[in-house]
């Protein structure tokens, strides 16, 4: 305490504590006691509650709360798990369906590209040599594709120059047979793919194919190779129409 | 000084000694502790007005602690001994605050 309070009146508040201080009365010994008793208490308080993580000391009614609070958040927890589950359940199906969207529409797209003739293709099928010797009409080479078409070629190239599709158009010159704009020369080799005996059915049956060339004066020759390759592919620019639209 | 020396002697001994909290005075320690926080309080301020007296502290502080602990026995007993602790906190603090207030006054006069 500051001993430099000397002109304050006698009985003040700080001299009785100096008083108290230098001269302790009888009094003081029970206040020590007391004070000891809440020095101690408070002590021993402070440890437990540094010590003590446990519900240990709990109220009944915490206990409960905390129960029921544990329980309500794992509740809430557990319905957040169920609805994000859900939703990724969602989008998995979502997924799976758009791929096998995709799947689809690229199958189509490779069949068209087949069918349109934009891209080089092999299988099963015929090659089929015609007039080694003599000339073929136009009727009869428009007469055998017919054929072959109705017999299910998926795929039909001419020479290894010309890839016919669906606009491929045929036109008899004095030079020869004209196919899509390019002159092709005797011998003609059609290369067809399709079910090898289907075509061979299509082209020789009476009165079909084989026997129109041969009534031309041409010779007719069907091999069936392990595969045939039709290597000849239609550009996309050829392809794609100029005028016709889709109508919705 | 014997106050003094009273206090420091019981927080060494509760630091050396180190006991253990009996599991049935638990909820009733802290309450305790305070309420005899703000009797100590209440004492200074007295000495310090002049009026302080042996017996009135004896009585005071050893009431203060009961009825504390009481309280919130009954409290526990009627399903809201958490409540009533709190609002025997509240008002001991408060009364911790007002006789801080009155010994400040008296030792530094403002």
């Amino acid at each position: 305490m500051p001993d430099s309070v000397p002109d304050e009146q006698p009985r003040d508040g700080r001299e009785r504590l100096k008083e108290a201080f230098r001269r302790p009365g009888r009094g003081q010994v029970v206040v020590a006691v007391l004070l000891a008793a809440v020095g101690f208490g408070a002590v021993t308080q402070v440890n437990a509650n540094e010590n003590n993580d446990t519900y240990a000391g709990y109220r009944q009614q915490d206990l409960i709360d905390a129960l029921s609070g544990l329980a309500g958040a794992s509740e809430r927890a557990r319905s957040e798990i169920e609805r994000l589950e859900q939703s990724r359940a969602d989008l998995l199906d979502r997924t799976e369906r758009r791929r096998a969207a995709l799947e689809q529409a690229q199958q189509e797209a490779d069949d068209l590209t087949v069918l349109a003739g934009l891209v080089p293709v092999s299988g099963p099928g015929l090659t089929i040599r015609l007039a080694d010797e003599g000339t073929v009409s136009i009727n009869s080479m428009l007469d055998l594709v017919q054929e072959l078409r109705s017999a299910g070629a998926e795929a039909i190239e001419i020479d290894g120059q010309v890839r016919l599709v669906v606009s491929s158009a045929f036109e008899a010159t004095e030079e020869g047979l004209v196919v899509d704009g390019v002159l092709l020369e005797a011998p003609y080799v059609v290369d067809v793919i399709g079910e090898p005996s289907a075509l061979r059915g299509a082209i020789s049956f009476p009165g079909g194919p084989e026997d129109s060339v041969e009534d031309d004066g041409a010779t007719i020759a069907v091999e069936q190779p392990e595969t045939v390759e039709v290597e000849t592919v239609v550009t996309e620019s050829d392809a794609a129409p100029d005028l016709a639209e889709p109508v919705e | 000084m014997i106050a003094v020396l009273g206090l420091l002697v019981g927080v060494v001994l509760g630091l050396v000694l180190q006991p253990d909290v009996p599991l049935g005075l638990e909820p009733y320690l802290p309450i305790a502790v305070v309420a005899a926080l703000d009797a100590a309080f209440g004492g200074l301020r007295a000495f310090l007005d002049g009026i302080f007296d042996d017996k009135v502290f004896v009585i005071s502080f050893v009431s203060n602690v009961v009825i504390a602990a009481a309280i919130v026995y009954v409290g526990d007993r009627l399903g809201v001994g958490g409540q009533l602790s709190t609002g025997v906190i509240v008002v001991l603090g408060i009364r911790i605050f007002s006789n801080v207030a009155a010994i400040r006054r008296h030792l530094f006069h403002a």
